[in-house]
């Protein structure tokens, strides 16, 4: 069993007052093995932000099952980080304390931080320090260029060392060459911390480089209508974008998606 | 370059010594009896000679409008969190709000003379309801538009509302709220000078009303400049306080 399971999900969103509301997602099936990287694509209102808000327990499937390590999803599941294309950092906080965030919610950090500030703001420290942030955890987030804030709200999905990082879009509005940098922050963080990941995104190239495995989903109702596996050895280069292999994939996944758009 | 003016810290200087100028000069010059518009320096010589009075009321005023203010702070803050904290508590109240707000409070201040009397409570409840809303709306709007991903991030963890509240949604509002406190302070001293010259024995409004019947006009001109000295030093405070407190909303000048 997948440390992320979907079976057979429906998710019906009840708009205000509407008998009907919209089915996000019907027939949904997805498994994730624990330590995997993942990516869903599909044309825009697939459902992709649906099955982000599922995995992680901030909604509940209309009909069928989802587990999360091992255990069916009850509530907002704690071992889950997130990110998504919007950084979204609070502008009075250091970019350190935005980091440190999560850890001012989850147990046992939350009753611990306080008295153990210096050790905590190391911890955030450090971790800016892998994502190329080093010494900049004292300045507000917008002092620090759109990519800079990217890599600090990566930081603050990982702080807490999360079991399961959801990634919706998280590089989506950045210039081509600070994305291709962060595909690579992606990946080192990936093969050192080995956590599981599911990354949202509408770049196959990005999917493509960084995942196991590609879920391509249909048009709403979302479903998955395949499944393609990347045999590429890992850690990838980002030369190997460049390579007819690389290419025949992508080529490959732009084919199920003009299907499913269709 | 050290001797250059600095032109934008002197503009507000200059204009006001320009529309005094102007002001002294169009009505020598027109020849406007000084009943209809007194010219500044006779404005200025009526002030010298009721000094005392005008102080008096001045502070009367001015202590009042505070007063009523400080009530509006707390209970526009409280009730602001009170709205803003869930969607429901605001689509239930703010209709009423909006009615409430929409009521002239001129009408409100015999209603208020007739439970309290005539006196400084009415003066001070009359510039707390007019200056409240603005501060109510502000701190609801603030935390009404916490950006859903920051809350998905959260509540994905397993954070309660009261969480999202202290760490995210009331740090947000405070830059609505200090903006608010500028649009309210002047609010509550229309509030407080209409109290008192509906029904009062002190303060700027009183003494308006009475200089008034004996016909020293250029007095009344002295009130309403003793009135706009207090709200423009009242205003700054506010804009002070608000910088003091929220410098991280303001960036640009923040930064440098």
């Amino acid at each position: 069993m997948g440390f992320v399971e979907i079976e057979d999900v429906s998710l019906r969103y009840r708009a205000q007052g509407a008998e009907e509301g919209t089915l996000a997602v019907e027939g949904l099936n997805l498994s994730v093995e624990e330590g995997a990287f993942v990516a869903v694509v599909g044309p825009s209102g697939c459902g992709k932000s649906s099955l982000m808000r599922l995995a992680t327990g901030l909604h509940f499937p209309t009909t069928g099952r989802v587990s999360v390590a091992g255990a069916p999803v009850k509530g907002p599941v704690s071992v889950a980080g997130m990110a998504f294309q919007n950084p979204v950092m609070l502008p009075w906080r250091l970019t350190r304390d935005n980091v440190l965030l999560p850890l001012e919610v989850v147990q046992p950090h939350r009753s611990r931080l306080r008295r153990n500030r210096a050790e905590y703001r190391a911890r955030a420290e450090a971790l800016l320090a892998t994502v190329g942030l080093a010494g900049q955890g004292g300045k507000y987030p917008w002092q620090l260029s759109g990519g800079m804030q990217q890599r600090a709200s990566l930081c603050r999905a990982l702080i807490h060392e999360p079991r399961l990082v959801m990634l919706d879009e998280p590089f989506g509005a950045l210039d081509a060459f600070t994305r291709e940098e962060l595909w690579c922050v992606m990946r080192d963080l990936h093969a050192e911390k080995r956590f599981t990941a599911i990354l949202v995104t509408h770049d196959l190239r990005e999917a493509v480089f960084l995942a196991d495995r590609i879920f391509v989903m249909s048009a709403r109702p979302g479903r998955v209508i395949a499944v393609r596996d990347v045999p590429m050895p890992r850690p990838r280069d980002i030369s190997v974008t460049y390579t007819p292999e690389f290419s025949e994939i992508v080529h490959e996944l732009r084919g199920h998606i003009a299907e499913a758009r269709a | 370059m050290a001797a250059r003016i600095d032109w934008v810290k002197a503009a507000p200087w200059l204009c006001t010594i320009g529309l005094f100028l102007i002001w002294e000069a169009a009505v020598r010059l027109l020849g406007v009896p000084y009943y209809i518009l007194p010219a500044p320096t006779a404005v200025a010589y009526a002030a010298g000679e009721f000094a005392g009075g005008l102080w008096r009321n001045s502070l009367q005023t001015l202590w009042t409008t505070a007063a009523g203010f400080g009530l509006a702070i707390v209970f526009g803050l409280g009730l602001g969190l009170f709205i803003g904290w869930d969607r429901r508590i605001y689509a239930g109240l703010y209709p009423l709000m909006i009615g409430f707000n929409s009521i002239p409070k001129v009408a409100v201040v015999p209603i208020l003379v007739l439970w309290f009397g005539t006196g400084w409570l009415p003066a001070v409840l009359t510039a707390f309801l007019i200056s409240f809303f603005p501060i109510v709306v502000n701190v609801a709007t603030g935390l009404a538009t916490i950006e859903p991903e920051m809350e998905d991030v959260l509540r994905a963890l397993g954070a309660k509302k009261f969480d999202i509240m202290t760490k995210v949604g009331i740090p947000r509002s405070l830059p609505f709220f200090f903006g608010s406190l500028k649009v309210a302070i002047t609010l509550a001293f229309i509030g407080s000078v209409l109290s008192e010259t509906v029904a009062a024995n002190a303060g700027l409004g009183h003494m308006m009303l009475t200089a008034q019947a004996n016909f020293e006009v250029p007095l009344v001109f002295a009130c309403l400049i003793a009135l706009a000295v207090e709200g423009i030093g009242m205003y700054a405070l506010m804009a002070w306080l608000e910088k003091r407190m929220t410098g991280w909303a303001q960036r640009s000048g923040f930064n440098r």
